[in-house]
């Protein structure tokens, strides 16, 4: 049987990627024929932009801010890109606050900054959680367990602060809004904490609550929606994949041996990746009935990343096509596209 | 991030600091007196009530070069004294050592049992003293009071506050490249066999429920490495057995053979010279001409080879000697701010404003003996 996938040439990266959940952000622009991956290093985050013919790379820093600091050494917890209808923001969150960019990284547009005690207090404060809901939502999550909504104008810096959702007690992990396109799904965004909580909301005005699915003691580092589905990754290295506004546990697998790290879906065919720090990265298959609302998960390919504890896994297209993972300590990401 | 991370970063440090420390200056000194009183002092400093409550205070991790500050004061606070070279070298050492049980920690929670296994040992050392051995306990107690109600996203946000400190360390140490935990490029090897963590399942199977949570089907996958279950959970108590299968002491083992016992051809004339030079600082006593050490007395504090970064094994000892690190009763930068600091203490009409460990009686008894 040959091998689902094979290795490509790997993307150097200026410096190596920290252990942080969801480490690798993709953003695939077809126009331009390029992909941008961005990747956080302490208080730094690695920008590189690739062409599609492998000839072009071009890389770019950018740096946590910290009040009217020049130089922040204020680590950054996550950075993703956040697609709308009308424009995409990068979006990187840290210790101090929420910075928002041209997708290029060019320009910063908004900075929002978190609340920092004058001491330092035992419970560390920091933002993480970062997904783009509907047509004019960014939703950011903070340690406090609070999920920041901002409203965002198709263009300009007028981006303001239109909510605070207070559902989650422990430190936001990670969020996800639902990504099948399908605008009939009544769950916009799935938010996940520490103590493997998950909130599904639907988005507006003002956000509403559908669900609380209850955790069982072990932090959610990862999370996503699909179809009305939550497929949520836990520190016990299990996938849980549940009925998004009924909260019902449709299926769960014994995925990885250690913490897993990330997770990404394809959402044109349903292809799941998954990605944990025992070196392993597993590619599945999800399809849903939603008649009898059963879900069928399929295990496709595993891919050993020789002694590496994977931070970041994603694919690179809607198709599942390819996937790119980064390592703690590894100064590229590793590529892999299918045979 | 964590804002408490920094007492665990101290007591593993210093914990495989002193371990080392306690290795070569039996291996190589068959004074045993003398390197117990070492290994007491600073073992004294380390579990100091004041010292562990600053510690103890929600606060940032240090930076590299304060961290290596602290454990360099930790490590003269007794008659031993370590040169720049010396320390960089065991500050490498040690660093790389924790570096390896933070990378291969199981479970973040795990990190507990790591610094529990430190604070195990390091009581070992000092048995005999059981004032050494209560302070310990105390913060050990302290430890578990802090530790145990943070959860597991907790842990693992410390052990990310850890691996950021030691990211991009790939410093190659001998025995981890012997004995195949390392790879030549600096990584560490990952196994994808062995027992899953406690609490954790062999990864393989899928199970399915209906709505109203029962299990109606499973089926299996591959999983491609060769995972066993999970071993019993380790003790979080002041003893117990901690379970962790991470023991690794770089300086034992195979190391063990290349111990070189150097002739101790004159009584202590080391020690008198350091002696001589804080009873300098303290005041009151004449100074002595500083012997060169070099042509003399030469301790072999660490004989570690290979420990060079960005070059691989190489199988000759010829180059041992440039590599030994020696004891210098010269006053290097180090130790007059250490001793400044001790003799600062003293400006009080000859009394210690601070008492770890009875340091004033241990020096003023040794200058009766000169």
């Amino acid at each position: 049987m040959s091998k689902m996938y094979h290795k490509e040439k790997s993307i150097q990266l200026k410096s190596s990627a920290s252990a942080l959940y969801n480490n690798l952000s993709v953003l695939r622009i077809a126009p331009r024929c390029i992909t941008y991956f961005t990747v956080v290093h302490a208080n730094v985050v690695n920008m590189v932009s690739a062409s599609w013919d492998g000839l072009n790379y071009s890389h770019r820093q950018l740096q946590s801010k910290e009040g009217n600091v020049a130089t922040s050494s204020s680590l950054i917890m996550q950075a993703a890109w956040c697609v709308l209808p009308s424009r995409d923001l990068l979006v990187l969150t840290s210790q101090k606050g929420i910075q928002m960019y041209e997708s290029d990284g060019s320009i910063m547009v908004y900075w929002h900054a978190l609340d920092t005690p004058e001491t330092p207090t035992a419970k560390a404060v920091f933002a993480r959680g970062i997904a783009a809901v509907r047509e004019k939502y960014i939703c950011v999550g903070v340690s406090s367990g609070s999920v920041l909504v901002f409203d965002v104008p198709s263009k300009g810096s007028n981006i303001t602060l239109s909510e605070v959702l207070e559902e989650h007690k422990e430190a936001i992990t990670d969020m996800a809004s639902e990504c099948s396109g399908n605008l009939e799904c009544i769950a916009d965004l799935v938010s996940a904490d520490d103590s493997g909580l998950l909130c599904v909301w639907k988005s507006g005005e003002d956000f509403q609550l559908l669900n609380k699915i209850p955790g069982f003691d072990t932090s959610c580092s990862s999370v996503k929606l699909w179809k009305g589905t939550v497929i949520a990754g836990y520190g016990t290295g299990q996938i849980r994949l549940y009925e998004g506004v009924t909260g019902i546990l449709l299926a769960e697998v014994n995925a990885h041996a250690r913490w897993i790290y990330s997770l990404d879906i394809a959402p044109f065919t349903g292809l799941l990746i998954s990605a944990a720090e025992d070196s392993w990265v597993r590619v599945w298959h999800l399809s849903l009935t939603p008649e009898t609302n059963s879900v069928e998960i399929e295990h496709m390919y595993n891919e050993c990343v020789t002694d590496t504890q994977i931070c970041g896994a994603r694919f690179c297209d809607g198709d599942g096509y390819a996937f790119a993972v980064t390592g703690y300590d590894l100064s590229e990401i590793i590529r892999y596209t299918q045979a | 991030m964590s804002q408490r991370t920094l007492p665990l970063l101290i007591i593993n440090l210093g914990g495989e600091m002193i371990y080392i420390l306690d290795q070569r200056l039996r291996a190589q000194d068959d004074n045993d007196d003398k390197t117990q009183r070492v290994m007491n002092d600073i073992v004294a400093t380390m579990f100091n009530k004041a010292f562990l409550e600053e510690l103890l205070q929600p606060q940032d991790l240090y930076s590299h070069r304060a961290l290596r500050t602290v454990l360099t004061r930790l490590a003269h606070t007794s008659i031993m004294r370590l040169n720049q070279a010396s320390m960089d070298k065991l500050y490498d050492l040690m660093t790389m050592a924790f570096k390896y049980q933070i990378v291969l920690c199981p479970r973040p929670q795990d990190l507990l049992l790591i610094t529990f296994n430190h604070t195990d040992t390091i009581k070992e050392l000092v048995k005999d003293n059981p004032s050494l051995v209560n302070q310990i306990n105390e913060a050990q107690r302290q430890l578990i009071e802090v530790y145990t109600p943070l959860s597991d996203g907790d842990f693992e946000l410390i052990r990310h506050t850890l691996l950021v400190l030691f990211q991009d360390m790939q410093i190659r140490v001998s025995i981890f490249l012997k004995e195949k935990i390392q790879n030549p490029n600096g990584h560490f090897v990952l196994q994808t066999s062995g027992p899953v963590p406690y609490g954790f399942e062999v990864p393989g199977l899928i199970r399915y429920f209906n709505a109203k949570g029962q299990e109606v089907r499973r089926t299996r996958f591959p999983s491609g490495g060769n995972y066993t279950s999970a071993l019993r959970q380790g003790s979080f108590d002041l003893s117990g057995d901690r379970v962790t299968i991470l023991e690794m002491d770089p300086s034992t083992t195979s190391n063990s053979t290349r111990k070189q016992k150097q002739a101790d051809t004159t009584p202590n004339p080391l020690a008198k010279e350091e002696l001589n030079l804080l009873a300098k600082l303290m005041g009151g006593m004449e100074v002595q001409k500083i012997l060169n050490v070099d042509t003399g007395f030469k301790v072999n504090l660490l004989a570690l080879d290979q420990e060079e970064e960005g070059i691989g094994i190489s199988e000759g000892t010829a180059h041992e000697s440039s590599r030994v690190i020696n004891i210098q009763a010269t006053q290097d930068q180090l130790a007059s701010t250490e001793l400044a600091r001790i003799a600062g203490e003293f400006d009080e009409g000859g009394s210690l404003t601070e008492g770890p460990g009875n340091k004033g009686d241990d020096l003023l008894a040794m200058m009766d003996e000169l």
